[in-house]
């Protein structure tokens, strides 16, 4: 990265950085990423829940990203933009997978969590939760893992996802009941 | 079914699927990754670009050719075009 570019970022704002991002500046586009892989992958895992595919995902977002440089309007902030765009990188994903095939106890274990679970929950009861929220409709399952689980404030998912507050509200609801309808199936009563 | 049978489940739903910690962050630096998958696409592009001209070039070969071994067919070319 050259020294101009990391002076560009000293600014609030960082109106020039983005300017030369939007013209194809590498280096511009290297401060970007440095100064937002982090959250971008961060967000991506709180989808996905996978970290190998997260990181591959992260690579493909800031491909997109640099492929749509000329639409990114420079008088907004880069990190929503990004994390739209990183959002439908994880859902496309998600969508190309078999439900089924993604939690196994090994994914569960590797993946860094904020809390332990508790034991007094057990543990096939959050197994069999598990898979039967995987079984979900991705779309729905992006808006309940972000609202309900990662508590992010629902203005925050609607904006990633492209939709409104209410739209978000009730693919959580949908989300809540259809989980609940595949849980009584299996003999369990939340 | 109502709001505590709601919150009953979401409790659930974050003892099954635990939220990711808020540090979390890549193992490895992805700005190689990402400048070979740009790298990848300039390259792709190309090939795909040199494949256009190459098959122009036949096609205006074999137009030409055709029109020559028969003229007559140029009117009903034109027709059709």
């Amino acid at each position: 990265m050259s020294d101009g570019s990391k002076a560009l970022l000293q600014f609030p704002g960082h109106d020039a950085a983005y300017l030369l991002f939007r013209q194809g500046d590498l280096d511009a586009f290297e401060s970007l990423f440095r100064l937002h892989q982090r959250a971008v992958y961060g967000w991506i895992l709180r989808v996905v829940r996978n970290p190998a595919a997260a990181e591959e995902l992260v690579v493909e977002t800031f491909w997109r990203i640099y492929q749509a440089r000329a639409r990114f309007d420079a008088d907004r902030d880069f990190a929503p933009w990004a994390r739209r765009i990183s959002t439908r990188v994880a859902l496309d994903w998600l969508r190309a997978r078999r439900p089924e095939i993604e939690l196994d106890d090994e994914s569960l274990a590797v993946l860094p969590a904020a809390r332990a679970a508790d034991p007094g929950v057990a543990a096939e009861i959050r197994m069999k939760t598990a898979r039967a929220f995987a079984r979900l409709p991705a779309t729905l399952r992006v808006a309940a893992v972000l609202a309900v689980v990662e508590e992010r404030p629902h203005k925050e998912v609607a904006e990633a996802l492209g939709i409104s507050v209410a739209a978000v509200k009730l693919r959580v609801f949908r989300a809540l009941r259809l989980l609940r309808k595949d849980l009584e199936r299996q003999g369990i009563r939340p | 079914m109502n709001a505590h049978d709601d919150d009953r489940l979401k409790q659930l739903l974050k003892q099954a699927v635990s939220p990711v910690e808020t540090d979390a962050e890549p193992a490895r630096d992805l700005w190689p990754a990402v400048l070979k998958r740009l790298d990848a696409d300039t390259a792709g592009g190309a090939r795909t670009r040199s494949r256009w001209v190459w098959f122009d070039v036949a096609l205006l070969a074999g137009l030409a050719v055709l029109g020559v071994s028969f003229p007559a067919m140029i009117p009903l070319l034109l027709y059709y075009l």
